[in-house]
């Protein structure tokens, strides 16, 4: 397995697309610090984007990688070599390189503005756990897409995009309208139940909550608070978004066992 | 002109009969007590450096009281440390401390009551449970005094300067810290509060509360649970001041509930969970403030008529603008707002679309606080484009 995810990492790096990737967020990360040089406040602009470009980078990279790279797959599948390990090996390798060029991308510019001697380091490193979390979920929501439609490049292509856009924002939309509409009860718990189902949600708010702006959540925020806000809530926080990486791995290997190819 | 001699030296004589009484723990008078009761109207007590164990100390003659070097007057935990009940008493340079908590006594380090033209300056105040405590007096000066208290909660806790139907006093340059309210006014009328510095107070920076034709300016409020609060009064002026980290979940720099015919000028208001919250607020103008990274910058609730903002700059807050219900005759006119993203064809400078503050998920956030977890949401963001 070693091997394989070895060789589809430096497959990735050999990759073009992948110092794109890494290219654009050196440079925005160094374009926000030539705005400002107030470390907490490039961590929240970096929040935004890092929350929307990450998943669907990572979704897009999933797809194509998985097609792209199925000769070699086939080659490998006639070979003497257990297919649950093939499948997760490209999908670590894939999912390994592309948070990489997010850590080096993000990572280089603050280490040269100086986030060792800032308070802000914990905003920070929260931040890139999140980052990391979402590209290794999503590039496996769209690997497990695309191993599940075979066949199909533009159908698995169009459905790995429209998960990427449920979660980024239909499911926003829907949980809006389901808290307008039952605004006359008490909807924090549910408000807190209903993040967990999302895992770009629940990085936000985790990443939120250790800033400055939580105060302006007032009561709601106040019961999410006292629930993520302290050590156990973190953990708890990443470990459904642990829960949410392992969906994706336990289908391609249950699929991978059983398809015929 | 020889008349005139004798009446000019008599005057002159007359008052150098003021006499200086010198207190210190080897001088003939060891006690600051004692040399009150040794004194007449008119004479000057000097207190030089040492620790005076004596509380309810009461001044009721007009006397001038200064210290030398900060003599320190402890109160032991007992009770109120100096009342002044006689016009025309100065009292400058002593260090006052630990009157102890008591709620039924209201005790204070310096207390002036029923008087006239007092005048307390450069006091250093410690842990007293209420600093200085005004009331039924008028025509005084409360200035550059250091005032720190060590209050934990609102109830168990008294305010720094307290003032209870005063009129015509100034309150200058001095610094509050960790007592209930930094400054209080209750009923107090014609007043004027400058140059202040209030850091740390449990609720409020300043309390306003049936004060009329006030004026503050060049104040500093930093830290508090609360800015200012300025409840039922009217005309009151709000010049110059700061009102900076007011952070927390129930937190304002400015709080304004049923005040009418004030004025708001170049003031500035950074880093607050809400800027100005106001609720019955009336015929108030709004000028050339400044307004930055605040959370809410405005938050209108029900019954505000008449308030007029007129070139006042809005830079990167959360919300510009929060109303309950309808804006009423309310108005926004030559404002800079730093979220505009019209455009300017003739540029004149002024944009040629008008800005409007409230944001879509202003308003949805004001129907369903629940909603707040979407705040940054890829979401929001487009919901709020949507609406341009």
């Amino acid at each position: 397995m070693l091997k394989i995810l070895k060789y589809s990492f430096f497959d990735m790096m050999r990759s073009r697309w992948i110092y794109l990737y890494f290219g654009f967020f050196f440079a925005f990360t160094l374009s926000l610090f030539l705005i400002s040089t107030d470390l907490s406040k490039v961590v929240v602009s970096l929040m935004n984007v890092i929350l929307i470009l990450c998943p669907l980078i990572a979704t897009v990279f999933g797809v194509m990688y998985y097609y792209n790279s199925r000769e070699f797959t086939e080659l490998l599948l006639a070979q003497p070599i257990a297919r649950r390990v093939i499948f997760l090996g490209q999908y670590i390798g894939l999912a390994l390189s592309l948070s990489l060029s997010l850590l080096a991308g993000v990572g280089i510019p603050f280490v040269i503005y100086g986030i060792f001697q800032s308070a802000d380091i914990w905003n920070f490193f929260s931040l890139l756990l999140n980052g990391v979390f979402l590209s290794f979920i999503f590039s496996g929501i769209s690997f497990w897409i695309a191993l599940k439609n075979d066949q199909q490049k533009i159908r698995g292509f169009g459905l790995a995009l429209a998960v990427w856009l449920f979660f980024a924002v239909i499911y926003d939309g829907i949980f809006l309208l389901l808290l307008l509409s039952f605004s006359d009860y008490p909807l924090e718990r549910f408000a807190l139940g209903a993040s967990m189902f999302n895992p770009i949600d629940l990085s936000r708010i985790t990443v939120l909550l250790q800033l400055d702006i939580s105060a302006l959540m007032g009561y709601t925020g106040a019961v999410f608070q006292q629930f993520l806000g302290n050590g156990t809530g973190m953990l708890f926080a990443f470990g459904v978004l642990t829960l949410w990486l392992l969906l994706p791995l336990w289908r391609i290997g249950r699929i991978a066992g059983v398809k015929d190819f | 002109m020889r008349y005139f001699i004798i009446i000019l030296l008599f005057f002159i004589s007359g008052h150098s009969l003021a006499r200086i009484i010198v207190v210190c723990k080897t001088c003939p008078v060891e006690g600051i007590g004692v040399a009150i009761q040794l004194a007449q109207e008119g004479d000057t007590i000097l207190v030089k450096r040492g620790i005076y164990q004596e509380y309810d100390i009461k001044i009721d003659k007009c006397l001038t009281l200064i210290g030398q070097d900060w003599p320190v007057v402890e109160g032991g935990n007992q009770s109120e440390v100096f009342s002044i009940t006689a016009p025309g008493v100065t009292m400058e340079g002593f260090q006052i401390q630990n009157t102890g908590a008591s709620q039924s006594q209201e005790r204070a380090g310096i207390r002036i009551k029923n008087t006239s033209d007092f005048r307390i300056r450069r006091n250093r105040l410690l842990n007293t449970y209420f600093g200085i405590y005004l009331e039924y007096s008028r025509d005084g000066i409360v200035e550059d005094n250091y005032i720190k208290g060590e209050a934990v909660s609102e109830t168990t806790s008294g305010n720094a300067v307290h003032a209870w139907y005063c009129k015509q006093i100034t309150v200058r340059g001095n610094s509050v810290y960790g007592h209930r309210d930094g400054i209080y006014f209750e009923f107090v009328d014609s007043s004027w509060i400058s140059h202040n510095y209030s850091e740390a107070n449990v609720r409020y920076g300043l309390h306003f509360m049936f004060s009329n034709d006030d004026r503050y300016f060049h104040n500093t409020f930093r830290h508090n649970g609360s800015g200012v609060a300025v409840m039922f009064s009217k005309r009151i002026d709000m010049i110059a001041n700061h009102f900076e980290h007011n952070w927390g979940t129930a937190a304002y720099g400015l709080l304004l509930k049923e005040i009418y015919d004030a004025s708001l000028r170049d003031n500035h208001f950074d880093r607050n969970t809400i800027g100005i919250f106001m609720e019955g607020a009336a015929r108030i103008n709004y000028e050339n403030n400044t307004f930055s990274n605040n959370g809410i910058t405005l938050k209108m609730m029900g019954g505000c008529i008449a308030n007029h903002f007129k070139g006042n700059f809005f830079f990167s807050n959360t919300l510009d603008l929060v109303v309950e219900g309808n804006t009423n005759d309310n108005s926004f006119d030559g404002n800079y707002w730093s979220e505009y993203t019209g455009y300017d064809l003739n540029r004149d400078g002024v944009g040629d679309v008008p800005y409007r503050p409230v944001k879509l998920f202003a308003y949805v956030m004001h129907r369903c606080p629940e909603s707040v977890v979407l705040l940054r949401s890829f979401f929001v963001d487009l919901l709020n484009l949507s609406e341009k």
